[in-house]
């Protein structure tokens, strides 16, 4: 093998590995940071995974919101209106756009006792706008609304 | 009748863009200049009938025309009138016709600079811009018109802007924003001309280097603003968020970045050819990208307009439409590879490719933690979405590299560096930076070490920069301003960087229940809240707090952030800011908890203003560096022999 061709096929396999590890290095990230979303029914039957950083939504359960007395802490329950639901504990402040009967995200760990506690409740700009995760939530529950 | 006259004009403008496309390379084909001329005036004229049409969407908005659907939609009479001129672009069909009228200003400026450029090159560029703007229109005609009439059903009152797009900042941050995307299509263009002629060299470069340093330096404003908007608008004191339509913008500007710097080399050493082709066709295709991120609705984001598969989809065929058509003229063109030009390990050539290396790398990164999420949901059908800690991971030691690699910059020579002048300037660098370092790190805070190695970065940049100026400032007596803006724009990053990490590791964030007469500590600040007032807005109504802020007993401000509510009965927060080139002291107010206690969000941010004012230099940078290459400098006449060369090649063509 002659100078050029060694230089050639060093250079292939250096760049073979450099690739490699950096697409190595970019799935484990990406797993580590991966939140899959889970809609309520799924929180409740325990599909969804314990003590694990996830997503859930589902529409603010009316009149659920309660409050602490002396500290930030809060709870309301996020229902499928279909049977489903779960109560978010949170620490903090809510965002503008969070109201009873709307539809949120909430980002947290799903604990033990099937309580969810939230460290991030995430509601959006527009007030008409779905999140493209509930929007399956908002169609599953249109034809019950109107056959009841 | 104004709507239908706006209606009417843009259909004018679209048949204009189709005659532009159709004219500009039929001239060419025919070698007839009367033809290659009246392309000049077809442009013009899609830039007046497009104005009229954006005119008239804000004559029906400031005339409360709410038989027009758009204008029902995104405003009321009692909005103040600066807000209903800027709720044209408050949605999607108006903001993209002001997409669409800063196309077909890009245009006109080529048009109005054409003396510079050699005449068949020029009738490409209008041609290929012509046919992007043609898409645009359609796209507006055919999904998103903003004149559709609400006829009969209309309204007697429109509903209301979005509170939060009724402030400074988002009447700018689009504009700004958009003439940094669109501004793109040019390098697009040009790169499709330089193609078609087969003339892709170190005089191409030069005619690019212009345009892109302008509409780099527009994003960068844009991005910028929004990021501040985000700041204070949105009242949780973030500046960044690794949101979808976020990357959407900065995804464009790190692929702009590249392009500047590829096309500085190819301008000086013409290599990287076909790189710097490939880069601008990236570059345009990611700004096309981030239109059907934010338009389409696909991914989940604080700011996507309402979802419309219609809208996505045409996007979505622009864009292959766009990418495979320029892709396949370069595998065309492109075939032949170009002598290799070479330099070593120390130059500047190959300190541009380890940026190139490194933007690249840093962009691809955030469009896979951008799409990713889309291709779980086809692949298994599940929901994901992705988290900060990803971006964070990748981003910084990137950009930490790259700091090391820009203070290198002014040390190294083109072609080759010898060691010994390297040795010789580094002697003096090195400790000078050292030293600025330690002070820094002494002034403002020793226990973190990502502070001090980004302050220590941040002075490399910076010392090195400043002694290469004012070397060549003993020298010469004076500089070249693409030489001025590119110690600018350097100089800038570095001052972000330095911001990022101070606010990053020394900002303190509490969130406590507060009644009147309460105090409270954050950081080295004391705040105490004094109480509420009612204080009634244009068309909102607010609860506006009182806090009075003390440092070591000694009154500071008075802060008084407000929760307005809006007349369509949404609810926004503002947030009381008091703004220092150490610190800022951010105070907003979440929800009523009791009737006096309120839940308050407090923050004392170190350094915060540097990002942006990085961010301003870096924007002021690019600006000097296109003004230099037009300016009457010492380089005039290496510059203009270039241009004549193309001049002659492209009529001889």
């Amino acid at each position: 093998m002659n100078r050029k061709r060694k230089n050639r096929l060093a250079m292939a396999c250096f760049l073979l590995i450099g690739v490699g590890a950096s697409l190595v290095v970019l799935f484990g990230a990406l797993d580590q940071n991966l939140n899959m979303f889970y809609p309520p029914k799924d929180v409740v039957s325990g599909v969804a995974p314990l003590e694990t950083n996830i997503r859930a939504g589902g529409m603010v359960e009316e009149g659920s919101l309660a409050r602490d007395e002396d500290s930030l802490e809060l709870s309301f329950v996020l229902s499928d209106r279909a049977g489903s639901d779960f109560r978010v504990y949170f620490t903090g402040i809510l965002p503008d756009l969070f109201r009873e009967g709307q539809g949120i995200l909430v980002e947290g760990e799903l604990q033990q006792d099937g309580s969810f506690l939230a460290h991030e409740v995430l509601a959006k700009h527009d007030e008409n706008y779905m999140p493209p995760e509930l929007m399956s939530l908002a169609e599953e529950k249109q034809p019950k609304n109107t056959g009841g | 009748m104004i709507p239908e006259i706006g209606q009417l004009s843009l259909c004018f403008a679209a048949a204009l863009a189709l005659g532009g496309t159709v004219m500009g390379f039929l001239g060419n084909a025919l070698h007839n200049n009367k033809i290659q001329e009246a392309v000049h005036s077809q442009v013009l004229g899609q830039f007046v009938f497009v104005l009229v049409a954006f005119l008239a969407l804000v004559w029906s908005f400031l005339a409360d025309d709410f038989t027009v659907g758009y204008v029902a939609g995104h405003s009321n009479t009692i909005l103040p009138w600066q807000y209903k001129v800027s709720a044209v672009w408050g949605g999607h069909e108006g903001s993209f016709l002001l997409w669409i009228l800063i196309m077909t200003l890009w245009m006109l400026s080529v048009v109005l600079l054409r003396d510079r450029y050699p005449r068949y090159f020029i009738s490409n560029v209008l041609s290929t811009l012509s046919l992007l703007n043609l898409g645009f229109i359609c796209f507006s005609l055919f999904t998103s018109n903003p004149f559709d009439r609400l006829i009969p059903m209309t309204p007697v009152e429109g509903s209301d802007l979005n509170p939060q797009l009724q402030d400074f900042g988002l009447i700018v941050h689009p504009p700004l924003l958009y003439m940094g995307y669109v501004g793109l299509s040019v390098p697009f263009a040009f790169a499709i001309a330089g193609l078609l002629q087969n003339r892709i060299d170190s005089s191409w470069a030069r005619l690019l280097k212009p345009w892109t340093a302008v509409s780099w330096s527009f994003l960068t404003l844009g991005i910028l603003l929004g990021s501040w908007w985000a700041y204070y608008e949105l009242g949780w004191g973030g500046w960044w968020f690794w949101d979808p339509v976020e990357n959407a913008s900065f995804m464009p500007w790190l692929a702009a970045t590249a392009l500047l710097h590829s096309t500085a080399v190819m301008e000086k050493r013409g290599a990287f050819k076909h790189w710097t082709v490939l880069l601008a066709v990236t570059c345009f295709s990611l700004s096309l990208l981030g239109a059907f991120i934010v338009r389409s609705g696909v991914l989940t984001s604080v700011h996507s307009f309402a979802v419309d598969p219609e809208r996505g989809a045409y996007i979505l065929f622009y864009l292959t439409l766009v990418v495979g058509s320029s892709l396949a003229l370069f595998a065309f063109r492109a075939s032949e590879s170009p002598a290799a030009i070479r330099y070593s390990f120390l130059s500047r050539e190959f300190f541009m490719q380890l940026n190139n290396v490194v933007l690249v790398s840093s962009m691809v990164i955030i469009l896979w933690g951008t799409l990713a999420p889309i291709g779980y949901e086809v692949i298994n059908g599940n929901l994901y979405s992705i988290g900060k800690p990803f971006f964070d991971f990748f981003f910084v030691p990137l950009m930490l590299f790259l700091a090391i690699a820009i203070g290198f910059v002014p040390v190294l020579r083109w072609k080759k560096t010898s060691f010994d002048h390297l040795r010789s300037v580094l002697k003096v660098l090195l400790p000078t930076t050292l030293v600025m370092a330690f002070l820094i790190a002494y002034l403002i805070d020793f226990r973190s070490s990502t502070v001090v190695l980004c302050c220590g970065l941040g002075c490399w940049i910076i010392v090195n920069h400043g002694s290469d100026a004012l070397a060549r400032f003993r020298d010469n007596g004076l500089f070249s301003r693409s030489y001025f803006g590119m110690s600018l724009a350097h100089i800038g990053f570095a001052i972000s960087i330095i911001g990022v990490a101070c606010t990053t590791v020394f900002s303190v964030e509490e969130d406590v229940r507060m009644e009147p007469g309460d105090t409270q500590i954050i950081g080295p600040l004391k705040v105490s809240f004094v109480g509420v007032s009612d204080v009634p807005g244009p068309n909102y109504i607010a609860k506006r707090g009182i806090f009075d802020v003390e440092r070591d007993g000694e009154y500071l401000h008075r802060l008084m952030p407000e929760k307005r509510t809006y007349s369509g009965g949404k609810v926004m927060t503002e947030a009381g800011i008091e703004a220092g080139l150490w610190a800022d002291t951010y105070i907003s107010m979440g929800e009523p908890l009791t009737d006096d206690a309120w839940a308050v969000r407090l923050h004392y941010k170190p350094l915060v203003r540097w990002i942006w004012f990085g961010g301003i230099l870096m924007a002021l940078g690019g600006i000097f560096s296109a003004l230099g290459l037009g300016s009457k400098n010492a380089s005039r006449g290496k510059e203009s022999s270039g241009l004549t060369g193309v001049a002659q090649e492209g009529t001889s063509n």
